[in-house]
Parts: C-alpha cells; structure tokens; sequence
C-alpha cells in the first residue's frame, strides 16, 4: 500500500458536511452502546454506515470525518478501515456481490459460481463492473452458512443454495 | 498457608534470573528485573518508556514458577514477575524459541545492510547475529512496501519495517500527535501514515532513535556516514533552557548529527527536533571563517590582530556611558562574564540579555524552576500563562503531557488557541491587551477562596470579572501537586509585569510551584551572573529606544533576536561603532556593524549553561570551529588584553572560571503602566524553528511544515468587518503578507509569527496593527 497523499484534501474536513443525516444517526445510536470514553469501540459500525452512505467504499474524506466525528485521531480509522475486509478502500461496484469459496461451498460449486459470474460480468474476482453496478468481492472467508452451501452475501444480505439460474435471476435483480 | 513469604516489604518480589536473585516491585516484567541485573534480553518491541506491545516475541525466555515450567516460553516483556519465579534466558528451549523467532521476523527483512544506514548500529544486526542462524533458509519471494515521505527530517525504507510498532506508540504515547498506524493486516501489514502526511510532531526524530531497523532514518544524516567512522561528544542543548543532554556524533570535527544523552531529570532518553537538527545551521553559507573589517563602506577579511585592534580602538572611541552591550541569552557564563569585565572596564553600565522583552518595570530576569522539570510528569493540575509550551519547550510540554495522561488538568490563559496535545481542562483565548485581566478574574477568584491579594495588585483584581470557570481552575490547582508555567508569550508580553506578578500571586495562593520559562538558553546563568545594567545603565529596550553612539553585539542578530526589529535596526544604523562578536555575517549585520569577529557556537566551543532546575552543565568543544573562528572567551580574553584591561591576565578556563563570581538582580516592585491598545494588537511568538540564527539557517527544519510561512492570521469575524479574504495579500507595515483565517486566533489580535524575514522588523507583541490590502 502506497500513501494515498489526500492528506492536503482531508485534513480540515467538516463531519457535519460530510457524513449525512442518516449516517450520523447511525453512529449516536452505535455510540449509547460504549462508555463515553471508549468511542474508538464505536469506529467498525461508523465507518460501516459512512461506506453505506457512499454506496459501496469508503474514501479518505469519510474515514477522516468518521474520525473527526468521533473526537478520535484520524490514523485509528485509518487502521481499522484497512484491516477489515467488509470496509472497501478504494472505489468499487455498489452491489456488493461475495460469493462464499471456502470449503463447503467450494465442495457445493461456489468456485463454479464465481466462474460463471466472471463471465457473465467479463471482470475478473475482485473487479468492478463499468457500469459500477457490481462489485464481485474479492476471494470471501466462510460467511458461517455452510447448511445451506453454496452461499454468498449480496449487500450483507444472504442467498443460499445458489444454483447459476438464482444466480443469474439475483444478479439480473440488481439495479 | 504453608509457605512462607520471603520479602519484607509487601511490594517487592524476589526472583531468580539465569541463578541471580533479584529483588523488583511487583507488578514488574520480567524484563525490567533482567535489565536490572545486566542480563540481555533481545528484544525489538519493548522499550521501556513505551506500553508494552508484546508483538515481536523475540523476548521468549523459559520461566518456572512454584517448582513447576510454564509449558510454553514467556514473553519477558509481557510477563509479570511473581515470588519465587525462577527466569532462564540462556537454556536450550529458550535459545531455541529466540532462534526461530528471529528466523521469522528476518523472512521479509531485506538483506541490504550494506546500503542500509542502520547497519552497524543496527538492534537486528546485532541481535540476528547473537540469536539467529547463520544462513536463511527462507528461498521464497521477499514482500515490498512502496514508501511514504513523512517529512524532511525522517527518511523512510518501509520495506525494512519489522512492524515492532515503536514508531507507533511513540507518536500516540509520547508525541500525543497519532500520526503513524498499523495498516491492512496479516502479511500486508504496514507502518505509515495512510494519508501520506508529513510527521509533524516536534518530537519526531525519536522515532529515528527508538526504530530497532533501518525503516527510519535521519534524513539529513541519510548516507552521509557509517557509525563507526563518527566520535560521539557529550554537548548539551542550547536552544531552550531545558539544556537537553545530547552526544554529538562528528567525523573530523564536523556534526554530522544529535542523538539524545540520557538523563532522567532533563530529558529521559529523548530529544526535540528542535535540538537534533540544529546543527545543520552550523555550517550555513554565512558562516564567517575569517574575522572582518568594514573600510571606507567595503568589507575585508583581515588577521585577528587587526580586527582586534579596530575593535579597541572603535570601543575606545566614545564614551562608557555611550556604549551598550547587547548579550544573546544563550551566551556561556565563561564569555558573559568576560562581557561584563569588558563593559565595567569601559565604564558602560548597559549591557543586558534579555532581547525580547519589553517590559522592563519589574527589572525580571529568569529564575530557575519551582518546581523540577523532573516532578512535572507527576502534578494533577497545571495553570499556563501565555505559553505556546510544545513549542516554546517540547520536552517540558511532554512532561506535562504525561501529567495530563494520569489525569492532570491544564488550564492557560493564551492571546491565541495554541495547539497543544492534550486536552485544556479550560482556557481563556483573548487578545493580547486583555491578557492582564484574564488572569486578573483567575486571580479574583484565588481571592475569593481566602488567599489575601497582595497589595500592589488588590485593586486591579477587585475590579476584576469572574466567572465560574476561574474557581474551577483555582480548585484544581489547590487540589494537589500543581504548577504555574509562565511562557514566552507572557515573558515577552508589553505587560509582563502584571502577568508575572499575578501568576507569581496565583501559585502562592494555590500552593503551585512557579516556573517562568527563561527566554534563552542560558537566561537563568546569566540572570544570576547579573548580566543585566548596572547602575544607571540601560535596559536592552531602553538602549535602542535612546540611542548609544556605540554597540558591542555579541551573538544577536539583527533584527531577528530582537522584541522590536525597527527599533535595533534604527539604533543600530545611527550608531558610529558598532562591534559585532558573531558566527554568521547576516546581510543586516553587514550593515551595521564594523567589525566582525568571528566566535564559535556553543557545540564548538567549552561553555557552562544553566538550566531551568539551576543546574550548571559545563560542556567541553565536541566541533572543530570553521576556519580562524575562536571560542567567544579567547577572543574577549585577547581584546580586554589588547586594552590592558584588569580581569583579563588568566590564562586558561578554570583560572577565568575562578573569577566567576554570581551577582545578584535587584527586582523591582513595580508594574508596567497599563495602555489600551486600539484596534488589532499583535501576537509576536517566535516560531519553534526561527527562535536563534543557529536554527533560521538548518535547513531540514526550516523545510518542516511545523515552521509556517508567514502570514498575518486573523479569525473569520475580524476577516469579515475589514473585507478580507483568505490568502489575499495585505500590508502589515513595510510588509505584505498573505492574510489567513485561522480560528485560533481571538477577536481583536492578529497573529504573526516573528523571526521570519519579511516580520522580524513589523511592529512588536502587542502593537496596534492596522491591515490593509496591498
């Protein structure tokens, strides 16, 4: 990872600006769930809502409005937006499709799923469509829906039992 | 309840390590009792003024506790100790366990020592060498790390990063500034800033020092040396008063960089920016080699003995009463008090240091702490008057910035919302002019707590506003340990007087320890040298306000070191002589002065400076001055002898040390008589990297975003009522500076910071300032 160099762009950014209404409901609500002194607990849920606002991903501007929002130091959101894999860093699709490869959907055909997907968007795992419509999520851990394998997550949402016509009716669905 | 308790007191432990006994307060690592009684612990994480991270495990050791092994090897940093725990280092399982820890945190570290400029002080080097095996049996593809750029002072070679996080939890832990994180995760993880900003801590060389790889550097030092070509000098600190211990590290007699001395009482193991980079300035372009002459309007090099006969004669040619001596704060005792023989031998009575103030009515000069440095970390409450501390001081702020940690509540009265790493508990953000009262309504308060007001300021604090906040502030600091630090911003206020005397009220009454912070490195030594005006003689103030027909500058620069620019510069170009004992020919200085001669800095010569505990720290040369530059005594010893001066026959340090005698400063009761100023009254600090000539020429600092460009900085509301906008050009004076809108910044004041070359000679701290476009 090379240093994005937006600090010029980010640093005086207003959170009352920048993080909508909504969002900003979201993190008071998440915040009445830690003491006070411990809003750093509160980041994964706020920069979650930000990345929901931005249909997708998070930018520089929004994790360090999350950060100022909170009163915490920029560089733990920082932190905490690279480390998790649900947080996306740079721009991709707004519909998040992850199709479950581990190894009870992959026994089930989710390798086969992701194949089918690839060629039917024409991207490649990981890759977003022109159009910003789909974004097929980089190779995806056990989303604990082994029952019903193969799985995957569409915007957090699961799908199971995915057969490639559910397949093609679901991603056909997205707007 | 079979076993019987060993130690006596009931907050110690007894341990064995490698078969010796240690005794240790509970509540220790097993690392601390191993450093205790000499026994090498490799480690890359620990250290052990930052919270324990416990990330790198080099530190496995094999432990036994109650006749029984621990299963696993223990971390030594993380492991508390326990009585009767018996500690192995060296057995077969631990020695393994360090093996294939250091096997694996060597799997990504590239093996470029030989253009690395870590290698040969390297903690990996030495330790994979100590620990690890001789050969790599690691043949898979090594990870990179594209770098950042965090500033002109750290050089960064991420690739090299062990991911100890040192770095890390120094900037938050000490720095207070949260600049470096941990990024991604796994094998991706990373050290760095993420957005690509500059590391703008005032501390941020120490993350050079505690770094245990080459992923940070010094940047100016980058590939300039190899540690074992350098010879380490012991030299103090000569840009603030706090006198940090440092080793310069020279080759042939040229600094090539600092590096903190440890001492727990001044500086722990850090050292400021400030102080690590200075040297750079020693070698600037204007450095003069050669003394020189002014004839007939042109400038010529000349031998010691003609430039110091012109000298004599040009000090010779007015009057005593005509001469005045102005003395850099930072001066050493040793050449100080040959300044004050030279002048008494004159007969001139105006020699004074303290350049920047400008309030004379209370005859201050700088005390030495109330309360230690030392003893700072540990107050609860702290009371600041007009200080920009982290910069003013940085390894004073961090102290108080540990303080803050454990719960201290700080509180200032400021003439600009100074940035501080830490939290105010409260602060009164006013305008220069309304200082006075600020801390007058804190000082009513103290008042109405029960503390009888002193007489000369009973009225004054009787007229008084107050405000609930005051009696919380006053609460606090009688509450427990506390301290009153009065800063530059107040010590160089028109109204100095009134601040220091009601800050002096408001410790007392409290209970506070009182540390006014000295302008100048050695402004307490020479305070207590008495190198002030003797009787009838002039302040600094006074001398330029009533012209001499001569000045001996020795070490100033102006107009940069001066409260009021103009004023020197006037004073200083009506004069018919003008001697000048100085490192650098600045153009100003070419100017004005006559003679030239050129005197070595303090890493470059033997000198005592005081510091703000009173502690007289004598250094010796650890530089080679450049060319026929002589140390400041020698060549006031040649010129007094020259004139056949008493006071001058010594002929060596200690028979002029002997000589040395302390003279006390009569202080004066009375207070500065009070002018309301109309309009925008100006905020005059001086910039942390602008504060000596040393420091205006190093040029990796001057680079730092922490020195800003010059401006003149107003808030929005006064931007507003005069029309002006952001970034447009307006004249302050005889100068035209692009205007900021800058929050911090109260109604009624404009900010511009001095020093700076197009705002040395603007008119002085608390002046009325009118700006208009350009």
């Amino acid at each position: 990872m090379k240093a994005t160099g937006h600090y010029d762009q980010v640093k005086n950014v207003d959170p009352l600006a920048v993080l909508n209404q909504h969002t900003r409901q979201h993190i008071d609500h998440w915040l009445t769930k830690f003491p006070p002194d411990r809003k750093r607990s509160a980041l994964i849920q706020a920069l979650f809502a930000a990345q929901e606002q931005n249909q997708g991903f998070l930018t520089d501007e929004l994790i360090a409005a999350v950060a100022k929002y909170l009163d915490l130091p920029a560089v733990w959101a920082y932190e905490v937006a690279s480390f998790y894999s649900m947080l996306e860093t740079r721009p991709v699709g707004r519909n998040n499709v992850a199709i479950c490869t581990n190894i009870s959907c992959w026994l089930n055909g989710g390798v086969d799923l992701v194949k089918h997907c690839e060629k039917k968007l024409g991207i490649k795992l990981g890759e977003s469509t022109a159009d910003g419509r789909i974004y097929l999520k980089r190779e995806e851990e056990c989303i604990a829906a082994c029952v019903y394998a193969p799985a995957m997550t569409v915007n957090g949402h699961y799908h199971e039992r995915i057969t490639i016509e559910k397949l093609d009716a679901i991603l056909d669905g997205l707007e | 309840m079979s076993a019987q308790p060993t130690s006596t007191a009931p907050d110690v432990v007894n341990i064995e390590v490698d078969g010796k006994p240690v005794q240790i307060r509970k509540g220790a690592m097993i690392i601390e009792a191993a450093d205790a009684v000499g026994i090498a612990i490799p480690r890359f994480c620990y250290h052990r003024k930052l919270p324990i991270a416990a990330n790198c495990r080099m530190c496995l050791v094999d432990v036994e506790m109650g006749g029984r092994p621990m299963p696993k090897p223990q971390p030594a940093c993380a492991t508390p100790v326990g009585e009767g725990m018996k500690v192995t280092t060296r057995s077969d399982k631990a020695l393994k366990f360090q093996k294939d820890v250091m096997e694996f945190l060597l799997i990504n570290h590239p093996l470029d020592c030989p253009i690395c400029d870590q290698g040969g002080e390297c903690e990996l080097q030495d330790v994979a060498l100590g620990y690890g095996r001789s050969v790599s049996r690691y043949t898979e593809r090594k990870r990179t790390i594209a770098d950042e750029n965090i500033g002109p002072l750290v050089a960064t070679e991420m690739t090299r990063c062990i991911q100890c996080t040192r770095c890390v939890r120094f900037t938050s832990e000490i720095a207070g500034s949260y600049e470096l994180g941990g990024m991604s995760r796994g094998e991706n993880l990373q050290i760095g800033t993420y957005i690509g900003k500059t590391v703008e801590t005032e501390l941020s060389g120490n993350i050079i020092d505690v770094c245990p790889v080459g992923a940070l550097t010094n940047k100016p030092f980058q590939f300039q040396a190899r540690a074992w070509e350098l010879i380490a000098r012991p030299s103090v600190a000569y840009h603030d008063a706090l006198g940090s211990n440092l080793w310069l590290h020279t080759r042939r007699g040229d600094v090539l960089r600092t590096v903190p001395r440890d001492n727990e009482s001044v500086n722990e193991c850090w050292l400021s920016d400030r102080d690590r980079y200075s040297h750079q300035g020693l070698y600037a372009a204007d450095r003069v080699s050669a003394p020189q002459v002014k004839r007939n309007g042109q400038w010529q090099q000349t031998t010691w003995d003609d430039a110091l006969s012109v000298a004599a004669e040009a000090l010779k040619g007015v009057p005593g009463s005509e001469l005045g001596v102005l003395v850099h704060p930072a001066t050493t005792n040793e050449e100080a008090d040959l300044l004050l023989r030279l002048a008494r031998s004159l007969g001139s009575a105006h020699v004074d240091h303290r350049l920047r103030q400008l309030d004379f009515a209370d005859n201050a000069v700088a005390t030495r702490f109330g309360l230690p440095v030392a003893e700072v970390s540990q107050v609860q409450a702290a009371l600041l008057v007009g200080s920009d501390l982290r910069r003013e001081m940085p390894l004073l702020n961090h102290r108080l910035h540990q303080a803050t940690k454990k719960g201290a509540k700080v509180y200032a009265v400021n003439p600009a919302a100074f940035d501080f790493n830490y939290k105010l508990a409260g602060a009164a953000i006013v305008p220069p002019q309304g200082m006075v009262d600020a801390l007058l309504a804190l000082a009513r308060a103290a008042v109405a707590e029960g503390s009888a007001a002193p007489v000369a300021l009973a009225d004054a604090i009787n007229a008084a506003a107050s405000d609930a906040g005051d009696h919380a502030a006053i609460a606090a600091l009688k509450a427990g340990k506390a301290v009153v630090i009065l800063g530059e911003a107040a010590a160089t206020h028109p109204e100095a007087s009134w601040l220091r005397a009601i800050a002096r009220f408001v410790a007392t009454a409290t209970g506070a320890g009182y540390n006014e912070l000295p302008v100048g490195a050695n402004a307490v030594g020479l305070a207590q040298l008495g190198v002030v005006p003797g009787n009838g003689g002039l302040d600094a103030q006074a001398m330029l306000v009533q012209p001499r027909k001569a000045y001996v500058l020795y070490g100033v620069e102006p107009p940069q070191d001066f409260a009021d620019g103009t004023l020197v510069l006037e004073a200083l170009r009506g004069a018919q002589q003008v001697v000048a004992f100085s490192a650098y020919a600045s153009d100003a200085l070419r100017e004005v002065a006559d003679v030239i001669l050129p005197i070595a800095l303090l890493p470059e010569a033997d000198g005592t400076l005081v510091n703000v505990d009173g502690v007289a720290q004598a250094v010796q040369a650890g530089a080679k001055a450049p060319g026929e530059t002589r140390p400041g005594w020698k060549v006031l010893r040649a010129l007094g002898g020259l004139m056949k001066f008493a006071g001058f026959e010594f002929d060596d340090l200690a028979g002029l040390r002997d000589g040395i005698a302390a003279r006390a400063v009569v202080a004066r009761d009375s207070l500065a008589a009070r002018k309301p100023v109309a309009g925008l009254a100006r905020i005059a600090t001086w910039p942390i990297y602008r504060s000596d000539a040393v420091l205006r020429r190093a040029t990796a600092l001057n680079a730092h975003p922490l020195n800003r460009a010059p401006a003149a900085r107003i808030n929005a509301d006064v931007a507003a009522r005069l029309g002006l906008a952001d970034g447009a050009a307006v004249r302050v004076g005889d100068a035209t500076l692009p205007l900021a809108i800058d929050h911090s910044v109260p109604d009624g004041a404009v900010w511009i910071e001095a020093a700076q070359d197009s705002t040395a000679t603007l008119p002085p701290y608390g002046a009325a300032i009118t700006l208009s476009k350009a």
